[in-house]
């Protein structure tokens, strides 16, 4: 093999493993596994390869596109954060042209599939993505630190959209499902910006700390806890979990509201650290317990 | 912390939810309650033990969620083997939990906190060490069920280690603790779960 096709090899497994970085694939993962638990929560034939290799190609091509274009349009303010300056786009490693291309591509290709398979379910889909890109990044979060509201609705939305996609409608537990990523994402996202509130401000990205204060932004991720463990207890009583498994969301519910209440009252840095984590944890072992409990 | 630490921290994790989501199916509603205090304390503790790694054992909750276990382990023991002495252990483990929070709470006088820690823990560690053994000897349950007797035994051990630790009087070296912490964990839930299972409940 000459040096120039080794050379050329190199930079296309750099480009790649760029690109793969660019759809943070641990979020994209997260956010594709509360998809199917919605799926697998509607007690359809959840054997039907076809359908669930289509939702879960569909949607992760879906959220990698709108979770792209949101790093094309945020280069800008990631290149002044001291956390996401390295990134592709912000570093000049993707250029800006190459990454709106392939967000809209993976995008495209994402909604599209989506809309193929299920009207309502690609409605959805494209809901996700329009209040992801548009609503959230492009409109609100320079503006406001509400913006999250939006970018936890648009997180919502996957979950949703395998329901509906299993059921062919769109029901109460869905929406209640949708509810419990709603009120646990400010949870993830409010320790986070927390933790980064200086490289946030930097940014001039407006945040709860540095619009309310620390103690307003405790007390929230607090209220969003509860209400996020309420809404997926309550989902979990709807699709007929069994006791057990409720049961065992009640423990890690509790643990989720045992952190709150410590970063409301006894705040550090570890705590803060420790419920960021823990409600990644949580989030996923709920979706797995949703799963399981169907299979 | 090593990765076979957290690995063994896991693993009691996933018994622990295991025991809570179906070990314990079929049982009244107070046993139910306690062992899914006692085993949802579990989970969650090797849930932040993985994420924030033993530091999380310097918080000073540690020695009041470290009696959480014994206590509510012993209560459910004690309510379905010794119909008896079932207001009675109600009783104490909520006065023996309601003790260790309130001397660890406030500052107290000379050894009465350690006394209470030793008192409480004592009479719920021997509780699920021996009220398994005995019964399984009594033939009134099969003799898989001492295995709860030996994880009783286990997590006796690492309770009063524990809890002796962080009241500053530790009995073994703080890094020998923290070495054998996962392991004893897991060897305690797994002894649990066991027993549980192989007696048929």
């Amino acid at each position: 093999m000459t040096t120039a096709a080794q050379s050329q090899i190199g930079n296309r497994k750099s480009k790649i493993a760029h690109y793969w970085s660019l759809i943070k694939p641990l979020q994209s993962g997260l956010l594709l596994a509360t998809g199917l638990a919605g799926y697998m929560s509607a007690r359809c034939p959840i054997f039907s390869m076809p359908t669930l290799l289509g939702l879960a190609a569909s949607l992760f091509l879906a959220i990698a596109g709108s979770t792209v274009l949101n790093m094309w349009w945020d280069r800008d303010i990631d290149a002044r954060m001291g956390r996401t300056k390295k990134r592709p786009t912000s570093s000049g490693l993707v250029s800006d042209r190459e990454a709106l291309r392939l967000g809209l591509i993976l995008s495209v290709i994402g909604v599209g599939w989506a809309v193929a398979m299920d009207a309502l379910y690609g409605l959805i889909v494209f809901a996700g993505l329009f209040f992801d890109v548009v609503v959230y990044s492009m409109w609100l979060k320079r503006r406001t630190a509400w913006s999250i509201v939006w970018g936890g609705i648009s997180g919502a939305m996957p979950i949703l959209a395998g329901r509906a996609l299993g059921l062919g409608s769109v029901d109460w537990i869905g929406l209640t499902m949708a509810l419990g990523i709603l009120f646990w994402i400010p949870t993830h996202t409010l320790t986070f910006s927390m933790k980064f509130e200086n490289d946030y401000a930097a940014a001039c990205v407006p945040t709860f700390p540095s619009t309310y204060g620390l103690s307003f932004t405790r007390a929230t991720i607090a209220v969003s806890s509860v209400l996020a463990a309420l809404a997926m207890g309550i989902s979990g009583f709807g699709i007929g979990m069994a006791w057990g498994f409720l049961r065992l969301l009640a423990v890690l519910s509790a643990g989720l509201l045992m952190l709150a209440v410590a970063i409301t009252f006894r705040p550090s840095e570890r705590v803060n650290f420790g419920l960021f984590k823990y409600a990644s944890v949580y989030m996923l072992s709920a979706m797995i317990l949703v799963v399981i409990e169907v299979i | 912390m090593s990765p076979l630490d957290r690995v063994l921290l896991l693993l009691t994790g996933l018994l622990a939810a295991y025991q809570v989501a179906v070990g314990i199916d079929g049982f009244s509603t107070l046993p139910i309650i306690a062992y899914t205090i006692a085993f949802g304390v579990l989970l969650v503790a090797a849930l932040l033990l993985i994420i924030l790694g033993f530091d999380v054992l310097d918080s000073p909750i540690v020695v009041v969620v470290s009696t959480i276990i014994p206590l509510s382990l012993s209560l459910g023991l004690v309510w379905q083997h010794l119909a008896a002495y079932r207001i009675a252990y109600l009783a104490f483990a909520i006065l023996g939990f309601l003790a260790i929070l309130i001397t660890r709470s406030f500052p107290m006088p000379g050894k009465f906190p350690t006394m209470v820690l030793a008192v409480v823990h004592g009479i719920a560690g021997l509780t699920i060490f021996l009220l398994p053994i005995l019964l399984a000897l009594q033939g009134a349950v099969r003799p898989a069920f001492s295995l709860v007797g030996i994880g009783g035994a286990l997590i006796g051990l690492g309770g009063l280690a524990l809890s002796f630790l962080k009241a500053g009087k530790p009995i073994l070296p703080r890094g020998t603790i923290l070495k054998i912490l996962p392991g004893l964990l897991l060897l305690m839930t797994a002894a649990f779960v066991a027993g549980f299972a192989l007696a048929g409940k």
